[in-house]
């Protein structure tokens, strides 16, 4: 089968089987972001959900951590491994993800 | 109760032998439009996030977890145990929503692997076939990689390397030590399961020797001269710990040469230290179970591809988590969950005949060195000349110089990332 089609028969599929169900279209590096983010919110962490956030926001959120110009614990040391473009390829695709 | 629970042994060999023969029959299964079938073998970090992921990814997929314990006990924080600031119920998880999620659980162990008819054999002698296999069986202990460190040493001088009662037995050890004793830690060479490990454990004992028993002393032999947040962690033993940490690296003697339980000693090149308590790190390999199916190269580690994770050795076959060479990335629990997403993604995509993406991979691993600081060291990967290499100007260590809130903060996300990452494995 065509990985298009593959794609399609499991994004239909797959609604209402949780956060995750679409996860093969994730853009590279977008799947060990949930290592430190939470899919759900009953999880306790102090790590802020990205979920279905504002992509703009997302991308610039990033962008601010990768430039260092917001202060961070760890995010600075993330988000300097992605470019640009990839940054904004995961914050679209976190962005259309639900909680 | 998920359906993994009340999936009986004979049932469940029942359904592996119908479908065994019903596979041969009708092989290649994925040219007469079956999603295909995966095997999992290993129920661990890397394991169950793999089989998880499969059948999410693609739902049509029968996926068969293969994992030797209905309980898994979780070595990240278990130092925390052995130090007296947590419990061994909170390291242990079971399999029932894993179970719900459609995923199929054997629990049994896998005994052999035949690559070509690709068949996994189970100890009660059932078998599974598969379309694709993936291993994630974390480590074995190289019993032959110590003189004088053998099963019935480890009784005596525990490893705690593997969660669950080795844990306690130290625990127990440590509380039963008088005060001003001497508490011996041998680290072994690299590579080997969490690399900031045993450097995170002697943190937390000298956490508990100085709040209960001031007087002891806590020595590292090391068959290393560097390992992982260096200087965090001797900055960490000097401004907590004053004089009772003291590393012995290779180059001054430090590596292990033999051990003797009956005597509580351990003999290193240049001399040789008696022990009140002796916490062996002995030498790993990968899982056995790689060494059967042929994976494991002559390092006793798996060389895999690191696109999608299958072995150089044997095509079809999928290795992650610990005993995987996966370059420049640790063998962490981190790790073994990135990567089995990143392989499971690969593996659906390889059974609809199409061709993973380059992936970006993740790692951080979190040390709590007392109960609120902790320290980081986080890389980003991607594949590089066949390898896994670190992507330059990204990951490091938390800074030398941090305040203290903010050690405190990175302990809080510490016990945030074992709660996330336990939900998404297990949860
Ligand atoms: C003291 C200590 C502290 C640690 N702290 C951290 C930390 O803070 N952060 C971090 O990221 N990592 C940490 N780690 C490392 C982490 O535990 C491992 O890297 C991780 O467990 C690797 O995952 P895995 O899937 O490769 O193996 P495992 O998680 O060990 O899973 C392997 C599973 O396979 C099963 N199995 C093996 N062979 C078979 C077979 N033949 N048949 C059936 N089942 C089989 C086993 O029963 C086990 O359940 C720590 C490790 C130690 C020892
Ligand atoms: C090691 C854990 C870890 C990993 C991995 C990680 N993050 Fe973060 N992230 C954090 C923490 C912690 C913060 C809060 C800032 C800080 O302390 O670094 C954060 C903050 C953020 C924020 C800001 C959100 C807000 O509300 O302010 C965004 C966006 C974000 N991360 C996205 C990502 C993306 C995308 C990835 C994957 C490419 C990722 N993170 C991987 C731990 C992590």
């Amino acid at each position: 089968m065509p990985l298009r089609f593959l794609l399609a028969a499991i994004l239909m599929c797959a609604c209402g089987h949780g956060a995750w169900a679409e996860g093969l279209d994730a853009p590279a590096g977008a799947l060990s972001c949930s290592g430190c983010h939470p899919a759900s919110a009953n999880v306790q962490t102090p790590a802020p959900g990205i979920v279905g956030r504002n992509a703009d926001d997302l991308v610039a959120s990033l962008l601010a951590f990768k430039n260092g110009k917001t202060p961070a614990t760890v995010m600075d040391r993330v988000a300097k491994g992605f470019t640009d473009d990839e940054i904004r390829a995961i914050a679209s695709w976190y962005a259309a993800r639900k909680d | 109760m998920s359906k993994t629970v009340r999936l009986d042994r004979r049932k469940f060999i029942g359904t592996a032998a119908a479908s065994l023969s019903m596979a041969s029959l009708s092989r290649p299964a994925l040219a007469q439009g079956a999603a295909g079938r995966v095997v999992v073998i290993g129920g661990g970090f890397g394991g169950a996030t793999c089989a998880r992921m499969l059948k999410r990814f693609n739902p049509a997929l029968s996926v068969v977890l293969v994992e030797a314990n209905r309980t898994f006990t979780a070595c990240p924080f278990s130092n925390l145990v052995i130090a007296g600031l947590r419990d061994l119920k909170q390291q242990e998880f079971g399999y029932d929503n894993l179970g719900k999620t459609g995923v199929e659980i054997a629990f049994t162990a896998a005994t052999g692997v035949d690559a070509d008819a690709r068949r996994v054999t189970l100890a009660d002698g059932a078998t599974l076939t598969y379309d694709r296999l993936v291993l994630s069986p974390g480590v074995d202990i190289r019993w032959d990689g110590l003189p004088g460190y053998n099963e019935a040493a480890a009784a005596i001088m525990p490893h705690a390397w593997k969660a669950g009662e080795q844990t306690l037995l130290l625990r127990r050890q440590l509380e039963a030590m008088d005060d001003g004793g001497v508490v011996v830690i041998s680290s072994p060479a690299n590579p080997f399961r969490c690399p900031p490990g045993p450097y995170e454990r002697a943190s937390l004992i000298a956490y508990y020797l100085k709040t209960k028993k001031p007087k002891s002393k806590l020595i590292i032999l090391d068959a290393k001269d560097v390992f992982s947040k260096q200087r965090l962690f001797q900055n960490v033993w000097k401004a907590l710990y004053s004089d009772m940490v003291e590393w012995v690296s290779l180059s001054t003697g430090g590596k292990v040469t033999s051990v003797d339980p009956a005597a509580m000693t351990l003999t290193t090149d240049f001399s040789t230290y008696k022990a009140a308590v002796a916490n062996v790190i002995p030498p790993q390999k990968a899982g056995h179970i790689a060494e059967l199916a042929g994976v494991a190269d002559r390092s006793g580690w798996c060389p895999i591809d690191p696109v999608t994770f299958e072995s150089k050795l044997r095509p079809g076959i999928h290795v992650v988590g610990d005993a995987s060479i996966a370059g420049a990335m640790p063998k962490s629990a981190f790790s073994a969950n990135a990567q089995a997403k990143v392989c499971a993604a690969a593996v659906v995509t390889m059974l609809a005949n199409g061709k993973p993406a380059e992936p970006r991979l993740i790692n951080t691993c979190y040390s709590v060195v007392a109960p609120d600081y902790g320290i980081t060291v986080a890389g980003v990967y991607k594949p590089t000349n066949g390898l896994l290499a670190d992507i330059d100007g990204a990951g490091g260590t938390s800074p030398l110089d941090a305040p203290a809130d903010f050690r405190a903060q990175e302990a809080r996300l510490a016990d945030g990332w074992f709660n996330t990452i336990t939900a998404e494995v297990f949860g």
